[in-house]
């Protein structure tokens, strides 16, 4: 296990380090932040160059930003100080403080979301194998495909037309209270829930059909503890194996739903950074949210295989 | 040469649901495509007999002005109503589903080609190759498409819009940013696509009929274009038609944010957009979302069902 692990971890610290090199590189096709200012004394422009780290080689910046090159200023503060450098666009604000405000917003509505989409996909899913061959099924798995075909962009102006103008029983957006985070987080959870459903009801079907579930029958268990005791404990192994996808699209779909509902999560630093020709911030965007997904991916592998030996024991 | 397995239009015939998305797909395409012929951009009868209808069909400019009104709501001359600077929404709504499917099926077939390939080679290949190529893809799947798609259509953009104007394609310099959209998308959906034929390959590539390819002194090249890819064929359309609604979805998302389509240039996303602006709670011209809001639900939901239901026929191992 702990080999595993230790690999993985390695592993993960090329991912980030190939996609650091990836994004940097990208960023290079961008205008320079600084030709946006017109009227700029060479020494002013040499000064912001060192202060923003576009002066030297692309080489010597990329070592600077990663941490393992001095500063102008003579220091270390790359990332491997747990440094994003200050945002080019937002004067005097460093991309630590930018992200630090807006991230538990998004992590909060992603979290939310996550909740909503595992709950609704394991219940629906279930229902539809459970009730197989009947109209029940039939709807649970329309209903799927409407909440995958119909985009949320649309889903959630329906929503805030519907519970917040004609009801008034949410707030239309913004973040005020508990109360604002109940739309964006069902309008990103949609889709989801139906890829949940469907991934739970091929597996849910499979396993129904195996003998320990007759033998939990046989022995008079009631379906409710036959279902969710027993076969969701097999049937949900597609769902786990699914679950750091499922983090990244949250994670990338709530650039939508902090759009429609005009939240402060850091969403918008997504589309800003790259208009903005804001290389820091773009980088700490993609940083952190890389740094979140593999962590996630790895984390969901290990959850893997520890349930997979359950499995094989108790089977 | 059968790619599907026997049986498998007739299967896709007798599934209703089929041949209703079948039919509401070829609707939506008939009035993306055939859309300028009954509904022309040119108000004036004269300007408009005077084009002829291939042009009508491959050029047409529904960015213009017909109403010296706006906001119309739907009536008999404007059918579904007319936007904030007084131009048709109908017009408007044919002009998105033109783009957006077009995104659709080449950011599709784009990704189609890269994935087949990617995966045919990995799993023919095998071993460590195999392993290398695999662990790229998940390297990719971990990074935020959506930035890097952001990325390349604004980094690119400027330096197209110079190329197009330089080779005389002056005309698409409107479009650079969807074109540029276009190949980013196949680059970036392919994933998927490389690992199911990949998986494919894997299972396929130890048949015997495979071996006795090879015995035959068939070159490696050869077994994998006439032994392996028909055999796959059914598996790769299955995802194509599933791949095409997620590209429409991508593209009407960056659109909705003002990143894809320029205006005048419209797609379902940037007219969505529109309308959400227009929704608020003193006086909503609800007509300018709903309609394309509709139109291309109802693309999507073709589309999905009918990876579904060509799944369900194709597909071997789904089949009960």
């Amino acid at each position: 296990m702990l080999p595993f692990i230790l690999r993985r971890f390695v592993g993960m610290i090329f991912v980030l380090l190939f996609v650091v090199t990836i994004t940097f590189g990208l960023t290079l096709m961008m205008p320079s932040p600084l030709t946006r200012e017109k009227a700029m004394t060479p020494e002013t422009r040499k000064r912001m160059e060192a202060k923003y780290n576009l002066d030297g080689t692309v080489w010597e910046q990329f070592t600077r930003y990663i941490g393992v090159r001095r500063m102008s200023s003579g220091e270390y503060t790359g990332l491997l100080q747990g440094n994003f450098q200050p945002s080019t666009k937002y004067a005097d604000r460093s991309v630590n403080e930018l992200l630090g405000n807006t991230l538990p917003i998004s992590a909060i509505v992603g979290f939310a979301a996550f909740l909503i989409a595992t709950a609704g996909g394991i219940w629906l899913g279930s229902l539809a194998a459970v009730r197989h061959h009947t109209p029940v099924d039939t709807g649970a798995m329309l209903a799927a495909l409407f909440l995958i075909s119909i985009p949320t962009f649309v889903v959630g102006p329906v929503l805030v037309l519907i519970f917040a103008i004609r009801l008034g029983w949410l707030p239309v957006g913004g973040w005020t209270s508990w109360a604002s985070l109940i739309l964006p987080a069902i309008t990103l959870a949609g889709p989801y829930v139906a890829y949940i459903a469907r991934l739970i009801r091929t597996s849910m079907l499979e396993v129904l059909g195996q003998d320990f579930i007759r033998t939990a029958r046989a022995k008079g268990m009631t379906d409710t503890r036959v279902i969710y005791k027993h076969a969701l404990k097999v049937a949900i192994l597609p769902v786990v194996s699914y679950l750091g996808p499922l983090a990244a699209n949250l994670l990338t779909g709530s650039l939508v739903v902090e759009t429609i509902f005009n939240l402060p999560g850091a969403g918008p630093f997504f589309i800003n950074s790259v208009l903005n020709s804001d290389r820091s911030l773009l980088l700490g965007v993609v940083i952190v949210y890389c740094t979140v997904l593999v962590v996630l991916n790895l984390a969901v592998d290990i959850a893997y295989t520890f349930l997979d030996r359950r499995i094989a024991l108790s089977s | 040469m059968t790619p599907a397995p026997p049986g498998a239009w007739s299967r896709l015939r007798k599934s209703p649901v089929a041949l209703v998305t079948m039919a509401l797909l070829a609707l939506v395409f008939a009035f993306a495509i055939f859309g300028p012929l009954l509904y022309p951009a040119e108000t004036d009868p004269a300007t408009r007999a005077a084009i002829p209808p291939w042009k009508k069909i491959v050029a047409s400019n529904y960015a213009q002005v017909t109403s010296s009104e706006q906001f119309v709501p739907p009536c008999r001359e404007h059918l579904f109503g007319t936007d904030v600077n007084g131009r048709d929404a109908f017009a408007r709504t044919i002009q998105g589903a033109r783009i957006s499917l077009v995104v659709g099926l080449a950011g599709a077939l784009i990704s189609l080609v890269i994935g087949t390939s990617y995966g045919l080679v990995s799993g023919y290949v095998g071993g460590r190759t195999d392993g290398v190529m695999m662990r790229f893809v998940e390297i990719l799947y971990s990074i935020p498409r959506l930035i890097i798609i952001i990325l390349a259509t604004t980094a690119f953009d400027h330096s197209f819009k110079e190329w197009l104007n330089d080779h005389g394609h002056s005309v698409l310099v409107g479009y650079s940013k969807i074109i540029i959209l276009i190949l980013a998308l196949g680059c970036i959906e392919w994933l998927t696509m490389a690992r199911i034929v990949r998986g494919q390959v894997l299972g396929l590539k130890n048949l015997q009929f495979v071996a006795a390819a090879r015995a035959l002194g068939q070159s490696h090249v050869r077994i994998i274009l006439r032994h392996l890819l028909p055999n796959i064929i059914g598996i790769v359309i299955i995802y194509l038609t599933l791949t095409i609604p997620t590209v429409i979805l991508v593209e009407s998302f960056l659109s909705f944010l003002g990143l894809g389509v320029q205006p005048p240039q419209a797609s379902w996303g940037s007219l969505l957009a529109d309308g959400a602006q227009a929704i608020n709670p003193i006086k909503s011209f609800w007509w300018l979302p709903l309609f394309p809001a509709f139109v291309m639900s109802l693309t999507l939901l073709a589309l999905n069902f009918l990876g579904d239901a060509l799944r369900d026929a194709l597909d071997p191992r789904a089949r009960r």
